[in-house]
């Protein structure tokens, strides 16, 4: 275990280095530069297997990086590339491509999928805020066929047949409208793995809560420093008691975040993200960090005072992914409703055995 | 004070995730089948805040004589040996079953531990395996009426006399002193020396049958007696019941607190009501509305996860790691959360709280209402402990 751990943190000790490297505003295009460093290191695509163009890293090693990049407040699609798109493509034996990859699961109404008698198949409709598109080779998209079966298409954005509109999130991240209207060639499709549509929501949801988790960590470090920097009354402001009683309901609210996404990885590690355990913990996690996020923002701004509160200043870079994510892949009010469905089905003596089945 | 940064708030923050080993989830289903069948047959019933007022010496004994108490000390001196991971999962069952844990709470939690550090081989030999039978129960004599939170400030004094010392002063809320057979008490040993407080502190193994000690009961706002006011007159303690170094109390007293600070009971005092909620609404079917729900899903969340944390730091206890900033988290978090469950449960259920009701949900919520002050109070204030947790983070 020791050993496994010293990798992890070999390779979070490389990733944090690399974003320190690089600035966090996110510009007009991808940051090229990053992300050919990234690449390079095989950081994009951790968990792939290597003959498929992978890295062959274990789910520990992509949690500890997403955890890291939210930290970093990095500017590029790591979630997206590799546990997501990267996953989904490769899980439906279509081929991994390189570069920044997007991702979606339609939901039923939103795709018309059917296959035409030349083989190919003909797609219709619109995806709504799909993150990172306009920066993608491919947008690896899960949808339901005529017959309601899933199936993964892999799509080019700026191929013909594909009208993308621009639209961000809070925090200035690409979330692009794409209106479909084309035919893929048959080896652009596959037939779902098993239960996809379930572990790819897992899979996202988990994702979120690392980013989420760095991120309250970044807002709280920030804080912390300009506590100790900013003078007001003859002392810096940590000096403070109100001051020092906010910051420690921050760190509570980082460390429980903290706890339960890393725990929901270590749990969704163990079974490849299948099985009601690893559900319940994912649920969990992004819950929690979604909870953590609004008052760790919330202390962050109030620290800072006006300065935290404007264009000039980077803590912003945390506090927007804070507010932007908590409500991305299921806010807590979502995954709150479906840990307490899963408890009133547990009744009142199955609450505690769903609380420690996963060891 | 340095600039506080990155390193000061990584590394206070800092947890493993811990994986229960499967033979600790064995000695769970042990535990879960005990307590299933004591609950059958009449053995207890479930209550809030059992660690405080579920007194039962029978109780203790059961778990004495199965191997559940003085869990980590070793087997030289009646202990088993086990794993901190392993008393871990024993006490939470226990106390997320709502047991009567009080009688040997205290003795097994930290009374044990620090005799195995700090005790004589004699003061071993006399009480570490009468606390691993659960046949011995020990106080804790810290706060006095004039030191709360300023716990350095305490006044009972400690005088030297042939063969051993001379205690006087007044300790108070020492829960189960009435039923004890002993308590640690903190005392001042010498002056202050050159300012700095927690010098001339020390720790003094007091047997409660002493002459000079008179126990006199400080009731809760209930009515119930667990709490007492402990007054020594010229109390003789001899030599050998001086635990560890005269002059080290402070350093003794506070090298222990992670471990009383972060433990599940710092966040499972209310579980039996959240049990009973889940059971009040369950019953309620498709009625149960949104807003029920998100709550209820939100106590479960954050049960789930102050576990996790819990656990992180009972890990790294055990692997000699300092843990005092999380676990002033946990504690801070935890006994914030035990007041969450009593909030959400009167306002989602119609059932006003009832001392008097026979069981179920209107008793367990009487309970953790009027048990609940107490709650972000013992071990240290939550307002202390931020402090604790501001310093960790290099605020102060």
């Amino acid at each position: 275990m020791s050993e496994t751990v010293s990798e992890t943190d070999e390779l979070t000790a490389m990733a944090r280095s690399v974003f320190a490297d690089h600035p966090a505003e996110i510009a007009d295009g991808l940051p090229t530069q990053l992300w050919s460093t990234l690449t390079e290191l095989g950081l994009t695509q951790l968990t792939l297997p290597e003959d498929a163009g992978g890295s062959g890293g274990t789910l520990a090693d992509a949690a500890a990086l997403l955890l890291v990049a939210g930290e970093a407040a990095a500017p590029v699609p790591l979630a997206e590339t590799g546990p997501l798109a990267g996953w989904l493509l490769h899980a439906a034996g279509l081929a991994v491509p390189p570069g920044p990859l997007a991702w979606a699961a339609a939901g039923k109404d939103a795709l018309t999928v059917r296959a035409e008698s030349d083989g190919e198949l003909s797609v219709a409709g619109s995806l709504n805020r799909v993150g990172w598109a306009r920066h993608a080779t491919r947008v690896a998209v899960l949808a339901a066929d005529q017959d309601g079966s899933d199936v993964v298409l892999s799509l080019d954005p700026t191929g013909p047949g594909v009208e993308l509109t621009e639209g961000t999130n809070l925090a200035g991240e690409p979330r692009d409208g794409l209106r479909l209207d084309l035919r893929l060639p048959a080896d652009e499709v596959a037939k779902a793995p098993d239960e996809a549509r379930e572990l790819l929501l897992r899979r996202a949801a988990l994702s979120r809560a690392l980013l989420l988790a760095g991120a309250a960590a970044r807002a709280l470090t920030r804080s912390v420093r300009y506590a100790g920097e900013r003078v007001q009354f003859g002392r810096p402001i940590a000096r403070f008691q109100a001051v020092q009683q906010q910051l420690a309901l921050a760190a509570a609210e980082v460390a429980a975040g903290r706890a339960a996404a890393e725990a929901a990885a270590r749990i969704a590690a163990a079974s490849d993200f299948g099985g009601p355990d690893a559900g319940f913990a994912i649920a969990v996690a992004k819950a929690r960090t979604s909870e953590a996020a609004g008052s760790v923002a919330r202390i962050a701004h109030q620290v800072h005072g006006a300065i935290g509160f404007t264009l000039e200043h980077d803590l912003r870079l945390s506090t927007t992914r804070l507010w932007a994510w908590r409500d991305e892949d299921g806010s807590e009010a979502h995954w709150h409703t479906v840990i307490a469905r899963q408890a009133l089905a547990e009744g009142p003596e199955g609450l505690w055995p769903l609380l420690t089945r996963a060891s | 004070m340095s600039t506080p940064g990155e390193l000061d708030v990584a590394r206070a923050l800092a947890l493993p995730s811990v994986a229960l080993a499967p033979e600790t989830e064995e000695l769970r289903s042990e535990v879960r089948e005990f307590l299933a069948k004591e609950r059958a047959e009449g053995g207890f019933v479930p209550h809030c805040d059992v660690w405080l007022s579920g007194w039962d010496e029978r109780f203790s004994r059961e778990l004495g004589a199965r191997g559940w108490l003085g869990m980590t000390l070793p087997t030289a001196y009646g202990g088993h040996g086990r794993t901190a991971l392993d008393r871990y999962v024993v006490t939470e069952e226990l106390l997320a079953a709502g047991a009567p844990v009080a009688a040997h709470w205290v003795a097994d939690r930290q009374i044990g531990p620090s005799l195995l550090r700090f005790g004589t081989e004699w003061q071993k030999q006399r009480y570490l395996p009468r606390i691993a039978a659960g046949e011995c129960y020990f106080g804790i004599g810290m706060s006095e009426p004039d030191s709360g939170s300023d716990l350095a400030s305490v006044r009972t004094r400690a005088t030297q006399v042939d063969g051993g010392w001379k205690l006087s002063g007044t300790k108070v809320w020492t829960s189960g002193a009435h039923h004890a057979h002993a308590f640690f008490a903190l005392a001042r040993s010498a002056p202050v020396e050159d300012g700095n407080r927690h010098s001339g502190l020390s720790q003094f193994i007091v047997e409660l049958n002493s002459p000079g000690v008179q126990i006199n009961p400080i009731r809760l706002l209930t009515g119930a007696h667990h709490f007492n006011e402990v007054v020594l007159d010229e109390v003789f303690v001899p030599d050998d019941l001086v635990l560890g170094e005269i002059g080290a109390g402070w350093h003794q007293v506070t090298s222990e607190l992670a471990f009383e600070r972060s433990g599940p009971e710092r966040f499972l005092s209310t579980f039996p009501l959240l049990v009973a909620l889940v059971g009040e609404l369950a019953a309620e079917g498709d009625r149960l509305g949104t807003e029920g729900l998100r709550d209820l899903g939100a106590l479960v969340s954050r049960v789930w996860t102050l576990r996790r944390l819990s656990l992180g730091i009972a890990a790294s206890l055990h692997s000699g790691a300092a843990a005092d900033v999380p676990a002033a988290l946990v504690k801070d978090l935890g006994t914030r959360y035990e007041n969450e469950v009593i909030e959400a449960a009167r306002l989602l259920v119609d059932i006003p709280p009832d001392p008097g009701a026979e069981g179920g949900f209107a008793r367990l919520l009487a309970e953790a209402v009027l048990h609940a002050p107490g709650f972000t109070l013992r071990g240290g204030t939550n307002e202390i402990l931020r402090g604790v947790v501001a310093r960790g983070l290099g605020l102060r």
